[in-house]
């Protein structure tokens, strides 16, 4: 699956783009911008595993049930475990919300369109209503989160960056990996006609229970790099169904074409939501409205078609 | 027995209040296909418009009577006006895009609108309880009830009423019943589906707008109210059925009374009930409770 | 070829390290103005009656202080000479967001201090960050005391004291008015605020009237839902007769009008320990005989107050904005005050505009003179104020034509709070030795 991983020009414009990043922030941009990519990136992963959904034509209204689930798993390990140890929270994060994609992806796998929407949605307003009522959870209020650790030793911003940076390009990279084997080429099949697919020997809902999970792995993890950066989490901000909303507005903003396009995506977000609180924090709302509003209106393939047209980049057959 | 009386008078309450906003919702959905996230906005600004001008009678003393007049005009107005104004310039060049699409272009929508009534309304809390005031209370089972709210069951009553009669006994609501059931073949047999979808809007508008402005008089209209009630009313509508007039009947009444014994009983599981059921109505009956699981086409 | 990529991010780690630890050699020197972010609802149901009030009363104090117009001991224009540009921002959006918002305060607006929040959720939400990042953070409104019980904080004040003082004043009043009502219950907002208040007055009941017996079901509705029909009818069944609630913002107003409808307050004893400001956007139809708190001798309650800088407060509030000052006004204009005190104390001792740790130094243990009454940092570890706290019944005054109280009864800081270095859980469940109350 990795053979000749490195040779894919999408993955070396992913290393460049995102090393490049690390030492524009470190040499050149103001402090405060690397909190922006440090969001960004967190929460490029789950718009990530939404992408890989949406190839399949699935749309999720509830992967705010795995984001809050990863950033909750960090939250309880910290309280009970006092895990702070970054690779150990990347990891619990990644594994729990896995295992609980595993366990729902036995029930979601069956549906599609406007259902597989639906049920996501129940499923994290569940979460939500467990979350926001349950005092030893924090209720409404959440949790602190404190700074992280690696082997013992505290972790400067600076360095949180870098390996979030790290864990976004390892990701990233076995994503692609997946999309270019054959179970990733058949999910854009499934797309096209399940039947078709099962006819040539394939179980589709086997095909979407993996990629399901891959997507709810990629969101726990956004969750748990989110919760590790900002130092907080709560129901109302990662579990409740405008999160959801929010995770797919990226999505679309970021469009589905690269496997770095989200990432763009979820910068540029934490970008329009610093300056609209700076210059209109009563019409943040509406910015964000609008936006979503005329991007699918006159960029209906989001961001990443912008830049395919500047760069004439992406001509690859795995691209679209 | 005075505890079970009040656990169903209580669900009845906000089971009446969720079917009128509700109901709007379906409608749209049964003959649009669209899941109207901005129906939220309807209601919020319903209860608003209703708050200003209960407030302009009460401040010149005008006479009490006025206002249900008033509450049901801000209905009719708002959803008439930012009816239309969604449906014209943003759903109609929406009609063949992707469900999904559609879903968020109404979520910016509502975030929009959100913003739109602290520049039109301030972020001061309107209290428009003059209404509710009026109308005093009286004492059901050893428990005093506001007239008003209770009226609430009423005015459900007579909306359900009008709605199955509308749909059933006129020849427009047997057009509507048609688009339903098969848009195409409509079209073919000549129906103007465009007008149809208008006015199915806008209806549902003013069904969301008139759950708001009857409300009003009981609450305090902020910004942000409109948040919780969005999801709430999906999830009545998911459990009845997308779509089906009765289902969302049956599901205000199965969410309203789940929360009143919730909150009698356990109040931790309050908003946890309500998705536990949504989630296990899908999984169990993925149409809902009510829609014929043949009429839809995929 | 993992390994590859790491060696390249550690060389570039490692060289931005040092470049970055050149830049964060910082230096502080004398100012002509303080950047500060003041935090208060904007948006949402707590804006009209907390955080726009809230604003307000910060507004009010910082021109004066500006212009050198305020009253003595405050006469000295600036803070520490230096005049004071205030960033109000939202607080709404729950405490993620708002973590977020202030590492953009420190980081890219670089403010000198932050000053507010209303709600406890955000408070300890911002707590560990503002010793993270090193900032000096004056909370002016929030109530939890878990922000210091659980750990003492090195950049955080908070110029209001806590929950604890308000539930167990309430629980005095009511022992001390109504010495017959044994059974009592409570209507709570489900988060650090609802839930702290209603456990401290449970704790507080339990000792100052043994044979009291709290309900079984309180009820905790969460935050800002509006809408409480099948909570007012399950505390109506419940016999218990005393209704304890900390609401505040929109919600203590929607609960009221929909209680009001239904003739709750005939029936229960509605003991409300901050619901002062929904006494004044209701004006005359509020229902008189509801025992009222204002979490001090400020707004609801100090209206007849005559203390000079109270009365100056009163009556330039009413020249700007046309309305009475809540208790926001006075919680927020007073961690002002504050701040003006400690920076010009510091400026005093180094004889130089002050660091920021000078300024937290001279913070800690403060007196200052507040609008009712001075006002100590005396715990927390010198970080937490205590005041003290009273509760009347409203009564509409029919002559002035504005909401007021009568029966008001304050409770010292003496009474109500636990010890320098005491829980305040522990304190009390030991019968809370060494209490002073007159």
């Amino acid at each position: 699956m990795f053979t000749g991983i490195f040779k894919d020009t999408s993955v070396r414009v992913l290393i460049v783009f995102m090393i490049s990043l690390c030492v524009i922030s470190s040499f050149i941009l103001p402090d405060w911008m690397q909190n922006n990519f440090m969001y960004g990136l967190s929460r490029g992963l789950a718009i990530l595993g939404l992408m890989l959904l949406w190839r399949t034509n699935l749309v999720s209204f509830g992967h705010a049930l795995y984001y809050g689930f990863g950033a909750y798993a960090v939250a309880l390990c910290q309280k009970y475990f006092g895990i702070t140890d970054i690779l150990l929270r990347f990891t619990i994060a990644v594994v729990a919300a896995g295992l609980l994609g595993f366990c729902l992806g036995f029930i979601l796998r069956k549906y599609r369109e406007i259902f597989f929407a639906m049920l996501s949605l129940a499923f994290s307003m569940v979460l939500y209503g467990l979350l926001a009522k349950a005092e030893f959870l924090g209720s409404t209020d959440g949790m602190s989160i404190s700074p992280s650790t690696l082997f013992g030793l505290e972790l400067t911003r600076q360095y949180l960056f870098f390996l979030i940076t790290f864990f976004v390009i390892c990701a990233a990279v076995s994503i692609q990996a997946y999309l270019r084997s054959t179970l990733g080429h058949l999910t854009t099949a499934i797309q096209d006609n399940e039947i078709r697919v099962e006819f040539l020997g394939f179980s589709v809902q086997k095909a979407i229970h993996i990629k399901y999970v891959i997507s709810a792995c990629l969101a726990g993890g956004a969750g748990g790099l989110m919760a590790a950066s900002l130092g907080q989490v709560d129901p109302d901000s990662m579990v409740n169904w405008n999160v959801s909303g929010e995770l797919v507005f990226i999505t679309i903003m970021s469009g589905w074409g690269n496997i770095l396009a989200p990432f763009i995506g979820a910068i540029i977000f934490e970008f329009i939501r610093t300056y609209a609180f700076e210059w209109a924090p009563q019409a943040w709302a509406a910015i964000v409205g609008g936006t979503l509003l005329a991007i699918i209106f006159f960029f209906p393939g989001g961001i990443w078609s912008i830049i395919e047209k500047v760069f004439n980049y992406g001509k690859k057959k795995d691209v679209k | 027995m005075q505890f079970w009386a009040t656990v169903f008078l209580d669900g009845l309450t906000y089971a009446s209040y969720l079917f009128i906003v509700s109901l709007g919702l379906t409608i749209i959905f049964g003959v649009m296909k669209i899941l109207n996230v901005a129906h939220g906005s309807f209601y919020a600004w319903g209860a608003y418009t209703a708050a200003f001008a209960i407030g302009i009678i009460s401040d010149n003393d005008l006479p009490e009577i006025l206002f249900l007049p008033a509450i049901l005009i801000s209905a009719v107005l708002v959803g008439v006006v930012l009816g239309y104004i969604i449906e014209r310039f943003i759903l109609r060049k929406m009609y063949n895009q992707d469900i999904h699409l559609i879903v968020l272009a109404t979520f910016g929508v509502f975030l929009i609108f959100e913003d739109l009534i602290i520049i039109t309304f301030g972020v001061d809390p309107y209290l428009p309880y003059q209404p509710a005031m009026m109308l005093g209370w009286i004492d059901i089972v050893g428990l005093n009830r506001g007239v008003y709210q209770l009226s609430l069951i009423l005015l459900a009553t007579i909306v359900a009423f009008g709605c199955w009669y509308g749909l059933t006994k006129t020849k427009w609501g047997k057009l509507l019943q048609s688009v339903i059931y098969d848009r195409e073949i409509s079209e073919a047999m000549g129906i103007n589906v465009t007008k149809v979808y208008v006015v199915t809007f806008i209806g549902g508008a003013i069904l969301g707008a008139l759950g708001g402005a009857y409300v009003a008089p009981t609450t305090s209209v902020s910004p942000g109210f409109a948040i919780d009630l969005v999801v709430l009313s999906f999830a009545v509508v998911v459990i009845g059925g997308m779509g089906s007039i009765p289902g969302a009947l049956i599901g205000s009444l199965i969410v309203g009374l789940l929360r009143a014994f919730a909150v009698h009983q356990a109040p931790i599981l309050e908003l946890f009930v309500v998705f536990a059921v949504m989630a296990i109505v899908l999984i169990i009956r993925p149409e809902g409770l009510f829609a014929p699981p043949k009429a839809r086409k995929i | 070829m993992k390994i590859k990529i790491f060696n390249k991010t550690t060389k570039v780690a490692s060289a931005s390290m040092l470049v970055a630890s050149c830049l964060l050699a910082g230096t502080a020197f004398a100012k002509d103005t303080v950047k500060v972010g003041v935090v208060s609802f904007l948006t949402g149901p707590a804006a009209g009656v907390f955080g726009v009030p809230a604003k307000q009363g910060a507004q009010i104090v910082i021109d004066a202080i500006n212009n050198g117009t305020m009253p003595a001991p405050y006469n000295k224009q600036g803070f520490a000479g230096a005049k004071m540009n205030p960033i109000f921002s939202d607080e709404s959006g729950g405490g993620t967001k708002q973590v977020g918002l202030f590492r953009d305060f420190v980081e890219k607006q670089k403010v000198d201090a932050m000053i507010g929040y209303i709600s406890s959720g955000n408070c300890m939400a911002i707590g560990p960050i503002a010793d993270e990042l090193k900032m000096l953070t004056v909370f002016s409104t929030c109530g939890t005391p878990r922000l210091y019980e659980e750990k003492l904080r090195s950049h955080v004040f908070r110029t209001q004291a806590n929950a604890v003082g308000d539930s167990l004043a309430a629980a005095r009043y009511i022992t001390d008015m109504y010495p017959n009502e044994k059974n009592y219950t409570g209507i709570n907002q489900n988060y650090a605020w609802g839930q702290d208040s209603y456990k401290f007055f449970e704790l507080g009941m339990k000792q100052m009237s043994p044979d009291s017996k709290g309900s079984d079901k309180p009820q905790f509705p969460k935050l800002f839902v509006g809408q409480y029909g099948t909570e007012i009818s399950a505390l109506s069944l419940d016999k218990a007769k005393v209704v304890h609630s900390s609401f505040w913002d929109g919600d203590i107003e929607a609960f009221t009008l929909q209680a009001m409808v239904r003739g709750f307050f005939q029936k229960k004893i509605f003991v409300s320990s901050v619901g002062g400001s929904a006494v004044d956007a209701l004006d005359k139809k509020f229902p008189d005989g509801i025992v009222m708190g204002t979490r001090g001798n400020v707004g609801l309650l100090a209206r007849d107050d005559k203390s000079p800088l109270n009365v100056w407060f009163i009556k330039e509030y009413k020249k700007r904005f046309n309305a009475l000052p809540l208790g926001p006004s006075y919680q927020y204009a007073r961690s002002i005050l504050a701040y003006k005190f400690a920076m010009d104390k510091a400026m005093a001792k180094a004889g130089s505009f002050p660091t920021q740790d000078q300024v937290i130094a001279a913070m800690k243990n403060i007196k200052f003179k507040s609008f009712t009454e001075t006002i100590s940092m005396a715990r927390g570890g010198g970080h937490q104020a205590v005041h003290s706290v009273g509760y009347g019944l409203t009564k509409y005054n029919k002559k002035g034509k504005t909401p007021g109280a009568e029966k008001v009864k304050m409770y010292g800081p003496e009474c109500i709070y636990p010890p320098a270095g005491t829980k305040s859980e522990d304190w009390i469940n030991a019968g809370m030795p060494g209490a002073k109350c007159n």
